[in-house]
């Protein structure tokens, strides 16, 4: 095996609490195996990088802003979220079986040299601005810089 | 396997569960030197598989993993 270091890319298109979960263990630990990672959100999956905060210009981007809010707290599972009670339960059960936390997963990734991409175009559709991200995801790209990663990538996943 | 070897950082892995026991390994393998070993114990039976699978990515070796009930301890060599 050659000395060069082995890459994983993953795409994370799904903003729901499961699937970031997934995206940000498997990032964390391929950064533990010596693995250059990097994650690429796109589309719903960028909810777990913004702050939370309200965003959109338009009235249409706003409408989407509000039902579509992001935050790496606010979150809920893909299934059984039944308002929010689902994404508590969950979070219990995880905390009671001491599973780190989403936000603390993610702070790992970024602590082993995780890169995390953002994918323009869903940003300007849902008029989602650089400010609305956390300071950590700023390199905004399109699909080609993504590509271009995967292609190097011996491991390319798409949550 | 050095038999009189004796592990240069001990960590406590107790009530971790993946990926946190190999992220953690993976962060104190840089602060021993190369031939040091690391002392762990962990209670998540993941371990057992995964801290193998992340010696043979990273180039390091499992010198020891035992089990003891819930308690699993093993020994992780920095190769390179």
């Amino acid at each position: 095996m050659s000395e060069e270091p082995q890459k994983c890319v993953i795409v994370l298109m799904s903003g729901t609490f499961d699937h970031a979960f997934a995206a940000f263990t498997i990032a964390s630990t391929a950064a533990a195996m010596g693995m250059e990672t990097t994650i690429f959100f796109t589309f719903w999956g960028m909810k777990a990088i913004q702050k939370g905060n309200f965003t959109g210009k338009g009235l249409f981007g706003r409408m989407v802003g509000v039902l579509n809010r992001g935050g790496i707290d606010r979150i809920g599972p893909s299934k059984f979220n039944f308002g929010g009670v689902g994404r508590w339960m969950f979070k219990k059960m995880m905390k009671d079986k001491g599973v780190v936390a989403l936000p603390e997963l993610r702070q790992t990734c970024i602590d082993l040299g995780v890169k995390f991409l953002i994918c323009k175009t869903s940003m300007d559709v849902m008029e989602i601005e650089d400010d609305d991200l956390i300071p950590e995801a700023r390199e905004i790209v399109g699909a080609a810089t993504m590509l271009a990663e995967a292609q190097q990538a011996q491991i390319q996943l798409f949550i | 396997m050095s038999e009189n070897a004796t592990p240069s950082l001990v960590l406590d892995l107790k009530g971790l569960l993946c990926p946190m026991p190999v992220v953690k390994i993976a962060g104190a393998i840089k602060q021993v030197e190369v031939g040091d070993i690391i002392e762990a114990t962990a209670t998540d039976p993941g371990v057992m598989a995964d801290i193998p699978a992340w010696a043979k990515s990273t180039g390091n070796e499992v010198a020891k993993m035992e089990r003891d009930g819930k308690v699993i301890t093993f020994w992780v060599k920095r190769v390179k």
